[in-house]
């Protein structure tokens, strides 16, 4: 711009330059007025509450909440990690640590050669976006509905294996044991295996 | 450098026109350009097969189109040649996509399970070039799997795209051809012959350029996966081939190594030794605090100040000398060379922990230090002379170059030994038979020109007269010299002057000049002028009384002979033991003061060529400190200076010391021993370390064990006929020491030596024998 600007002008105004002034008030609401004001809550008192005595009461989630993590299990109790980690390497927020091993004939974990002998999540780092469940290739990992994630220490909150995996069911038998007579691990993933086979149970 | 004329020939590529050498790999001519063709059995290493036809291209010569794609990496470029990728022609696109999916119809779609998975070529270009989709809708093939084709690689039969890189790697660069395409068609299958297990000491390749997922390691397997890795530069400790490598940490731990890209040593190859042997760390009873023993004779731990002070005063209290093995970095090599003249003002320094004479320490001033032969004077070498050095097993990437270069050119080896090894015969080298001792003579009668290289180890010591019989060889034919040792260190603890008659960079301790050039740097008045004593001198001086305290480092005292001797020593002297694990020296030591191992410090080593192999720490955590640091630390307790806290402040040092140009130590001649004589059951005894044994650095590592060769008692037709002995018999073999007893295996071996492997399981000579090279012992059939 080609024309100068006047520089501003130094101008002092002190706080007692600048005039009082009363604010108007309103006249009186009047007693109507202040009743009008308890009308809100006590048209509540008629409506259904949503508030619910947590802990005592819990709600239930929406079907697809993502919740804590499971480990499953296969049929025969068998579990269904193998230890192959794309879900530690699907994490965006490095909250799973995987270290996979070798079944062996005396340790069967999983179906097929390989099975997760370290499995952790920590839910302190875990932002429940369930990438983790998309990259399973064999469903092992699953989230559940179960919210109450809060503890008193750090450690505490990095869950083992032991606390992820599904409990036993029915017909399930406890790892390690051999896998179901005549099949192998693809008859495992096509769903062939549909409990223990007695001779499953080393005991 | 001489630079050899070559024929350029510029071809077009998508396009754009590149210059390469004639004889250049379309393929590669592509690379040259930044353009990546797929590929699975290209290797630039490996002779062209045109296996997996992954690499297919459109190509056009002067106008004249070849009829259907072509694979380029088995086509030479050649002049008017215009070449057409994937990038550029749809046919030759639409081609790759055909072969990937060809290859995916047998590929097991078992990624997540597969130690490939992440680092997988096949994965990477099915992203890149394959077509996601596969309309292929039968049943896959199926393998029982896997099968162990050695104890430390697996073969998953069905995962194989048969690019035949394992099998040409074994044929064409170990000349170990133990693996082998069986079979056709469909069921094409990678096989080890029968009963006969892929027993290579480079079998560990093999599993690094498989492009998929069908050989892996039996250690590694199921343990990571490469994003859990973190990866450091490193050089291998075991051999001083020197070669580059690649460490991969997991939380704190060693989880494989792999042979880095070197061109100049090693190319992309390792030993198994070097790829496998690196739980010792781990495995081994790793001291974590210092130790100091107390009145009652007992090793207690002790905090670092007070061993520290208990070290300095029982190494001031008397006259001391230093012991510090092989395997210390340069860098700390130069420490304890340092600490020996300034803090302890003496030269009895040896880094020499195993059978030596004086001889080879005239030897290694003379003609050693500060030499300079390298690999490329192996590759342009008329003739190679193995001296007292068996390749294959002492320096295995030195076996791989110079079979690279019999394979190329038919370059002449010819062994002096005592024994026809496997390598020299996969080397189809000339053996010169001689008995044990009388390898001086053999040497003279070898013609050599000023274009040959004679590769002389360590065992050349072991043997009156070999070294100054090899010194008159060089010198009358101009031939070049290297010294291999089979110890990492041993080159660098040469150069930084660990040894009686040297200071760093070769200086002779008994020049005047070379003294007041080293005192300069290290700042003192004076140094010690008359030549130190070796190993065995500092033991027997210490069992006379004349020296009373030792610093010893990285040493096992039964590597050496007359162990009785190094055992007593420790035992009399006040010992100052800088180890990582208790050792035999550990527990007699009265400080014991625990290092870095060398996955947890920075430093380098000299390869035998002198060549500097640096690495970076790969385990970041640790908190032991490097050998320098400590030997810093003591002499500042002691009131001296070697102020060498840090490994870069020990490499500025060394490289502010400079070139020596003054002359160097002379070798004094010695003549050979006559000939012992044998009579009866009597036989001389002749032996040399396998790569795959007993080895301190082997430990905790049971599948590499696995594939040691047999430990064999090895006696000529002769002499078997004579005793009536057939194959797999069991000898005796006695001194008055002890005697261990081996199968018998009838080879070709001079009728008076009886050879058997030095540390391995069964036949641990100097500690059963007491004795390992030239000495007479008593055979009997057992």
């Amino acid at each position: 711009m080609s024309e100068q600007l006047e520089p501003l002008k130094k101008k002092e105004i002190s706080v007692n330059d600048v005039p009082f002034v009363q604010m108007e008030t309103g006249e009186s609401v009047g007693l109507f007025g202040h009743l009008k004001g308890f009308w809100v809550p006590f048209s509540k008192i008629f409506k259904k509450t949503l508030t619910v005595e947590y802990p005592e009461v819990k709600a239930p989630t929406q079907e697809r909440f993502h919740g804590r993590h499971q480990l499953n299990r296969h049929p025969d109790g068998l579990e269904k990690c193998i230890g192959c980690e794309l879900c530690a390497w699907a994490c965006p927020a490095d909250a799973i640590y995987v270290e996979g091993a070798n079944n062996t004939k005396d340790n069967q974990m999983s179906p097929g050669e390989r099975y997760g002998k370290v499995y952790q999540i920590n839910y302190l780092r875990c932002v429940f976006c369930g990438l983790c469940i998309e990259a399973c290739p064999t469903r092992a990992l699953t989230m559940t509905n179960e919210y109450e994630l809060a503890d008193d220490s750090r450690t505490k909150l990095i869950f083992e294996k032991e606390d992820l995996l599904a409990p036993l069911r029915q017909g399930m038998l406890m790892p390690p044991h051999p896998m179901y007579p005549d099949m192998d691990d693809s008859n495992y993933y096509k769903g062939d295996v549909k409990e223990a086979h007695p001779s499953q149970d080393v005991k | 450098m001489t630079t050899e004329v070559v024929d350029m020939i510029t071809v077009v590529v998508d396009g754009f026109e590149v210059t390469v050498p004639k004889g250049t790999l379309v393929i590669r001519a592509a690379e040259k350009l930044g353009i990546q063709i797929p590929r699975f059995c290209d290797h630039p290493l490996l002779d062209p097969v045109g296996a997996c036809r992954q690499c297919l291209v459109d190509i056009e010569i002067n106008g004249r189109a070849f009829p259907k794609p072509q694979a380029s990496c088995t086509i030479p470029v050649e002049p008017g040649m215009i070449v057409k990728t994937q990038l550029t022609s749809q046919v030759a696109e639409k081609a790759q996509r055909g072969v990937m999916e060809l290859l995916l119809i047998n590929h097991p779609l078992d990624c997540p399970v597969c130690d490939k998975g992440g680092e997988c070529p096949l994965q990477n270009q099915a992203m890149s070039n394959g077509q996601g989709e596969s309309r292929f809708e039968g049943v896959k093939r199926r393998f029982q799997k896997p099968i162990n084709i050695s104890s430390q690689v697996l073969l998953d039969r069905e995962r194989c795209v048969l690019c035949a890189r394992c099998t040409r790697f074994s044929a064409q660069i170990a000349s170990d051809p133990f693996i082998t395409l069986n079979e056709r068609g469909a069921l094409q299958q990678v096989g080890i012959y029968e009963n006969k297990p892929f027993e290579s000491y480079f079998s560990g390749n093999v599993v690094q350029i498989c492009p998929v997922g069908a050989l892996t390691g039996a250690s590694y397997r199921f343990r990571a996966r490469p994003f859990d890795l973190v990866s450091t530069t490193s050089a291998c400790e075991h051999c001083a081939s020197g070669c580059d490598m690649r460490t991969d940490v997991r939380r704190g731990k060693t989880l494989r190594r792999l042979a880095g890209d070197d061109a100049s040593v090693n190319e992309e190859w390792n030993c198994d030794k070097g790829r496998w042997a690196f739980k010792y760390v781990t495995s081994l009873d790793r001291l974590t605090t210092p130790l100091v023993r107390n009145s009652s004779g007992e090793l207690v731990a002790a905090s670092w100040p007070e061993a520290l002070a208990a070290a300095a005063k029982g190494l001031k209290a008397a006259k001391a000398a230093v012991l510090v093995g092989g395997r210390a970095t340069h860098e700390d090599a130069y420490g304890y060379s340092k600490f020996a003249r300034v803090a302890l003002g003496t030269n009895d320094i040896d880094f020499r922990s195993r059978l030596s004479s004086d001889e080879e320490r005239e030897f290694l001033a003379a003609h050693v230090a500060g030499s300079s032969t390298t690999y490329t004077d192996i590759d342009r070498a008329d003739q190679v002379l193995l001296v007292g050095f068996e390749p294959e097993e002492e320096s295995p990437i030195v076996f791989l170059r110079l079979n690279k270069q019999v394979r190329k050119r038919a370059l002449k080896v010819t062994a002096i030994a005592t024994k026809l090894s496997i390598g020299v015969e996969k080397l189809k080298g000339e053996f010169v038979k001689v008995a044990p001792g009388q390898e001086s003579a053999a040497i003279a009668a070898q013609s050599l020109t000023a274009k040959s290289v004679i590769l002389v180890g360590e065992r050349a010591a072991e043997s009156a007269g070999v070294l100054s019989a090899v010194a008159a060889l060089a010198d009358s034919s101009s031939a070049k010299i290297a010294w291999i040792p089979r110890r990492a260190g041993e080159r660098g603890a040469l150069e930084a002057g660990a040894i009686g008659n040297l200071l760093p960079g070769g200086r002779p301790v008994t020049d005047a000049a070379a003294r007041v050039d080293i005192a300069a740097v290290w700042n003192t008045d004076s140094l010690p002028s008359e030549i130190g004593k070796s190993t065995q001198e500092i033991y027997a001086a210490v069992n006379a009384g004349e020296i009373g305290a030792l610093l010893v480092g990285g040493v096992d005292p039964l590597d050496g002979d007359n162990s009785q001797a190094a055992l007593a020593a420790l035992e009399k002297a006040f010992v100052v033991s800088l180890e990582i694990a208790t050792s035999a020296v550990t527990q007699r030591a009265d400080v014991v003061l625990p290092v870095a191992a060398i996955t947890e410090k920075s430093g380098s080593f000299l390869n035998w060529e002198g060549r500097a192999r640096s690495f970076d720490a790969a385990v970041h955590d640790s908190l032991n400190r490097s050998d320098l640091r400590i030997l810093s630390m003591i002499a500042e307790e002691m009131g001296s200076t070697v102020n060498l806290a840090t490994v870069t402040s020990a490499i500025k040092e060394i490289a502010s010391l400079g070139k020596w140009e003054g002359a160097r130590a002379s070798l004094t001649k010695v003549a050979a021993a006559s000939q012992s004589a044998v009579n009866g059951d009597q036989f001389i005894l002749t032996s040399w370390r396998r790569l795959l044994d007993l080895g301190t650095l082997q430990q905790g590592e049971e599948n590499l064990a696995g594939t040691a060769r047999k430990t064999v008692a090895v006696i000529s037709p002769k002499r078997a006929e004579a005793m009536g002995v057939v194959d797999g018999d069991q000898l005796k073999i006695s001194t008055s020491l002890g005697s261990v007893t081996l199968s018998a295996l009838v080879e070709d071996i001079h009728d008076d030596a009886i050879w058997a492997p030095r540390n391995s399981r069964g036949s641990q000579l100097l500690v059963n024998l007491g004795v390992a090279h030239g000495a007479v012992v008593t055979v009997v059939k057992a």
